[in-house]
């Protein structure tokens, strides 16, 4: 291995994607736009649920129930109808996602004791919110009752929850931190993914290979680069999080960009390896997209939990690096975990990393066929 | 076995593409020192051939040594002494003329204390001192081929593959071109070149000609001329060309303009001649002296192909 030859390509490389902007999009603004984005527009939590009243009572007692739902912060009252057909015109065209119906007896049944049914419709085309909302209305109506009756009942079980780790559970704070994991294992492998094909196109890769570079150096060469393109764009996507996400940093920022390092390494060989088997630009960046943000998205227990998928999807998140990676942001992120708990996902990052970099290696032939 | 004095020696090295001879079983041997023409017309398997010489494509069959090292197995021993310019403008477009040179002085591992006198050379040679800093994307294609060049010998190679280094360039340049590769053969380097202007044989101290895959003559310019021309060529120079022509045709004789003379193709000019001037002389045309010239390399080819 000759220094000077990795330091030619390294700077070479450099001098590259500094001239290119569409490169230097891609390596800057992407993963920023991309965490602005995702950061905003994916949240879990169900708040400001649409909704619309048909109060038939026109009491007291029903006024004080609506103005419960208004008031948890839960619900937006969105409209008062004095039809029931407008509940359902307000629920097909989206205006509404719930719906409460007091019927005119309502509070003349409170008052004779007796069961008074209250008629609750919620759009269940979005399960996840509906399912969320119903544990809501259950609550408030719950708490109604219980005011109501004016005794408490004693329940015999007495569940009293603390949550660790995430205690306001927003799920901004795991999402942001995972997201980071994403984004980066796709920018990286975009941005190396088009290095070597980009060589073949345009013929340079000819006169390189017939130049006593070796297949190590030249990988390495232009590995440095994005490398540090990478681990600027962690840097920032890190300062994002907790700056404009309010995402708290407990664990240490070192072992964070350490083992940031060892992920973009192996990142970076999976772009070269699909550029060395494409050689070509358009094919290197699609292979590079579904190889990379699929399985990253979808399979590295970032947006779905692994444990509720079927059971041969969980063994294929074995082979997804991102997996890992999401698992040790999130927990140093949130849990603030040390080098000790995280040891094992560490471990299999850098075993990745060498696999790919080394499968890489052997694929790039200096022959032109 | 390796002779010393020999640069290039390949034994039947033959290149399939699927069902397609792209090279049919060639042998030859260049010596240390020669400017070597490696000719024949477009898809002959030049360039074919020349990757395998440099390591680049693995033959089908066959083998053979460059530079003393074995083209089969030491392909990366090879690649440290030869230079190569493949047919392709292969320069990095978005670096300037410098950060290309000092590019490959970083490949090809040149000395620390030897980079700045290459780096000089390489610029006068290419006549971009001036421009160095431009990018490499801006110049004219003249330029570009002696960049190239230029970046190909960084490292001094003992042998120099050059894979149609002049095609696309104004005959100024090529000329220049041509001047460069003399420059290098004098300092002692092997040049192996393919072209297709047959013109360019010329330049060559020994030339092999390639047709389909398969050498059809090989030797020097001169040598080509006389074994495989049978014919006579003659040159007559004519006040009045056209009627000369004429009454030549008439008399069945293949003849051609050139400018203010005719070139008359024939089997024998001791016994042609006279009649010549006999037929110029009835037709009242002022001949001077009719003589003997060397026929073309491009004649020589189209006998050699029509023959084959």
């Amino acid at each position: 291995m000759s220094i000077l030859r990795v330091k030619a390509i390294t700077k070479k490389e450099f001098i590259q994607v500094g001239r290119d902007t569409f490169s230097l999009l891609m390596a800057f603004l992407m993963p920023v736009m991309l965490l602005v984005i995702f950061g905003y527009a994916i949240t879990l939590d169900v708040n400001k649920i649409r909704t619309v009243v048909y109060d038939q009572d026109k009491s007291s007692e029903s006024r004080e129930l609506i103005s419960r739902f208004r008031d948890c912060g839960y619900f937006t009252v969105e409209a008062y109808l004095d039809n029931h057909l407008d509940i359902d015109s307000n629920l097909d065209s989206g205006n509404a996602f719930a719906a409460i119906w007091i019927p005119r007896d309502f509070s003349k049944k409170l008052q004779a004791r007796i069961d008074s049914p209250i008629q609750i419709i919620l759009d269940g085309s979005d399960s996840n919110t509906a399912t969320i909302a119903q544990g809501y209305i259950l609550a408030i109506t719950e708490e109604y009752n219980a005011k109501f009756r004016g005794v408490r009942a004693v329940p015999l079980v007495d569940a009293r929850i603390r949550v660790w780790y995430n205690t306001e559970l927003k799920s901004r704070n795991f999402i942001v931190p995972g997201l980071i994991a994403v984004i980066m294992s796709v920018i990286v492998a975009l941005l190396t993914s088009l290095t070597i094909a980009r060589e073949w196109e345009r013929g340079t890769m000819e006169q390189l290979i017939s130049t006593p570079v070796k297949t190590s150096e030249l990988i390495l060469g232009k590995l440095i680069p994005y490398f540090v393109i990478g681990l600027i764009d962690t840097l920032v996507a890190i300062g994002m999080s907790v700056f404009l996400f309010d995402v708290a940093l407990r664990g240490s920022i070192v072992l964070l960009i350490a083992l940031s390092s060892i992920f973009l390494f192996g990142s970076l060989s999976f772009g070269i390896f699909i550029s060395i088997i494409s050689k070509s630009q358009v094919l290197a960046a699609q292979m590079a997209m579904i190889g990379t943000f699929l399985p990253a998205f979808l399979l590295s227990g970032f947006m779905f939990a692994i444990s509720n998928m079927p059971k041969p999807l969980q063994v294929l998140t074995y082979a997804v690096p991102a997996r890992y990676f999401v698992s040790i942001v999130k927990s140093i992120f949130l849990k603030g975990s040390t080098l000790t708990m995280i040891g094992v996902e560490a471990l299999l990052l850098v075993i990745y990393a060498v696999a790919v970099f080394m499968i890489a290696n052997r694929k790039l032939a200096k022959r032109i066929m | 076995m390796i002779e010393n004095d020999i640069a290039v020696q390949v034994r039947d090295l033959r290149r399939t593409f699927g069902s397609f001879v792209a090279v049919d079983n060639i042998s030859l041997r260049v010596e240390k020192g020669e400017i070597f023409g490696f000719l024949g017309p477009n898809g002959a398997g030049k360039s074919t051939t020349i990757r395998m010489l440099c390591g680049l494509l693995k033959p089908t069959s066959g083998g053979g040594s460059v530079a003393g090292f074995d083209i089969l197995s030491e392909s990366e021993s090879i690649k440290q002494s030869i230079g190569y310019m493949s047919q392709r403008f292969s320069l990095y477009d978005d670096l300037t003329i410098e950060e290309n040179i000092n590019f490959f002085s970083g490949i090809y591992n040149v000395p620390r204390q030897k980079r700045a006198e290459r780096k000089d050379f390489i610029l006068s040679i290419s006549g971009l001192h001036e421009r160095k800093e431009e990018l490499t994307k801006n110049l004219p294609t003249g330029f570009k081929q002696r960049l190239a060049l230029g970046c190909a010998v960084l490292h001094d190679p003992s042998i120099l593959f050059l894979d149609e280094p002049t095609s696309g360039v104004d005959p100024m340049s090529r000329r220049n071109f041509w001047k460069l590769i003399y420059d290098m053969a004098g300092r002692g380097t092997t040049v192996f070149v393919t072209t297709h202007y047959m013109d360019e044989a010329d330049y060559c101290g020994r030339l092999a000609l390639i047709y389909r895959g398969k050498i059809v003559a090989e030797g020097t310019p001169a040598d080509l001329r006389l074994r495989f021309m049978k014919q006579d060529v003659l040159e007559i120079p004519v006040d009045r060309p056209v009627e000369a022509l004429e009454s030549l045709e008439k008399e069945g004789l293949e003849s051609a303009i050139f400018g203010s003379a005719l070139h008359v193709v024939v089997d024998d000019a001791a016994t042609e001649i006279p009649r010549i001037e006999r037929i110029l002389s009835a037709a009242n045309i002022r001949a001077g002296k009719i003589e003997k010239i060397l026929p073309s390399l491009e004649d020589v080819f189209v006998a050699l192909i029509e023959s084959s």
